[in-house]
């Protein structure tokens, strides 16, 4: 598996990285790669130019701080689910990133990279929606409810660089993710906070896009309890069907997941 | 072209490679280092499995250039002066392998575990083989000498 040919660039800082993308035909960011060199390999993909993100100190950071939980989109998934900062304040949050792929995608994937590729079936899009998280870029800052547009589509305009995922500490958390027993996505994966503002949920794996669930939402708010959500159903309508699970069976998964969501946050 | 620099197995080498080059070729057919091995398209299987910096990473998931300045350690550095690894040795024991093309890249995923999580269970080795796949063995013998060579690392016999 050889890529097609293209140059490579290392960005030294944030603003390097622009500069160097701005300058380029047809260039991407390249992060752990954990996504971009698979697709690449397939020649799927053909940037002109890769500007290496990887390793910038200026993006791999965790810091809790007024509620908040601002991590640095070059934090990679190994970093972010042995952090005990993270463990303390939002413990499904590292147990999400603990449960992504493998040990040693876990050491190059980033959290940056996840977002901006919002792969449908991608564990981080479902907490980062789910805590109502705020996307920091280079040039902006986008709420969670803006942000993913639809399948592999993200609201990051030509060449933005996310730099910050900012996550609100809620009162109480869950992910509850029914993976691919041959890939490690997610076939279904619910992330469930609630905060003092009400519930929120959020579904990964099961739609071309992660979404809410606002009928639960609302049934929760009146009362914390998984019975409270057993009667209500997901349409199947547009949800993903393939070799394995139908969409009727992943409309059925995300209720199975949310019950347990319920559960371990009561 | 680039010339690329990084030390593999304690050697520096600097060699000339394309920006494309993934590191899994820059090893096995710039370096003639053929003990890491090719076994998936879709970065799924783990037989390319090096340490970079001190971390597992599946060497066909990054590009050669990336690894400019980086310490690589292979399958073939693990043994000292023409003794094997603990993990190494703990595989022969325990008969931790069949054809043994998946071998390179669990014993480097076995090293970096154990020196993540000194303490391990059969489950949590598990878990932490799920980048890891073996077309023979049926894990079992592969998981009992991750945990053989666990106990022997820490001292305790087993
Ligand atoms: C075997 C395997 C199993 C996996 N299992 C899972 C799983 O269970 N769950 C899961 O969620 N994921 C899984 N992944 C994907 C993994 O989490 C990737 O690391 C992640 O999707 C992409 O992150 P990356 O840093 O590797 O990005 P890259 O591959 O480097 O980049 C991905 C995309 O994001 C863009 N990008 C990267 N960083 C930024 C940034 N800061 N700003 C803007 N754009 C950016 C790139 O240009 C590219 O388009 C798996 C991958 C593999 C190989
Ligand atoms: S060859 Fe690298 S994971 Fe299969
Ligand atoms: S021993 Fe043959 S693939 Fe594992």
């Amino acid at each position: 598996m050889i890529t097609y040919p293209f140059k490579y660039k290392r960005a030294k800082s944030v603003a390097d990285a622009e500069a160097l993308m701005k300058a380029a035909p047809d260039g991407k960011l390249l992060a752990g790669g954990q996504t971009l060199i698979a697709a690449m390999k397939m020649r799927l993909a053909s940037p002109s130019d890769l500007v290496d993100i990887s390793g910038l100190k200026e993006l791999s950071y965790i810091r809790v701080a007024n509620g908040v939980v601002a991590i640095g989109a070059g934090a990679t998934h190994f970093e972010v689910a042995a952090s005990s900062e993270v463990a303390r304040a939002i413990p499904a949050l590292a147990y999400l990133a603990s449960i992504i792929g493998d040990p040693a995608v876990r050491h190059k994937g980033t959290l940056g990279g996840s977002v901006a590729n919002n792969d449908p079936a991608a564990d981080y899009p479902a907490a980062v929606l789910g805590l109502n998280a705020t996307i920091k870029t280079n040039k902006r800052s986008i709420a969670s409810d803006a942000f993913f547009t639809g399948m592999f589509s993200t609201a990051l305009g030509e060449g933005e660089i996310i730099t910050e995922v900012s996550f609100p500490i809620p009162l109480k958390a869950s992910y509850q993710k029914f993976p691919n027993p041959a890939s490690r996505y997610a076939m279904a994966g619910v992330f469930l906070a609630r905060t003092k503002d009400g519930v929120r949920v959020a579904v990964t794996g099961a739609g071309p896009c992660v979404f809410r669930v606002p009928a639960m939402e609302a049934a929760l708010a009146k009362g914390f309890t998984p019975d409270a959500i057993a009667g209500i159903t997901i349409p199947a309508d547009g949800l993903n069907s393939d070799i394995h699970g139908s969409a009727e069976y992943r409309a059925h998964l995300v209720g199975v997941m949310a019950k347990r969501a319920v559960a371990e946050a009561a | 072209m680039a010339v690329v620099s990084m030390t593999v197995n304690g050697k520096p080498v600097s060699v000339e490679t394309e920006d494309r080059t993934l590191l899994v070729y820059f090893l096995r057919e710039q370096l003639r280092l053929t003990g890491t091995h090719i076994g998936c398209d879709t970065s799924q299987c783990g037989a390319c499995v090096v340490h970079v910096d001190g971390k597992a990473v599946k060497s066909c998931s990054m590009f050669a250039v990336q690894a400019e300045g980086a310490n690589v350690l292979t399958i073939e550095g693990l043994a000292k002066d023409g003794k094997l690894h603990p993990v190494q040795e703990a595989f022969r024991d325990n008969h931790g392998l069949q054809c043994g093309f998946c071998t390179p890249g669990m014993i480097m995923t076995a090293v970096d575990m154990i020196r993540r999580k000194p303490k391990l269970d059969r489950n949590t080795i598990r878990h932490e083989l799920e980048g890891n796949i073996c077309r023979c063995t049926g894990y079992h013998n592969i998981v009992s000498s991750i945990e053989d060579a666990a106990k022997r690392m820490s001292g305790a016999t087993s």
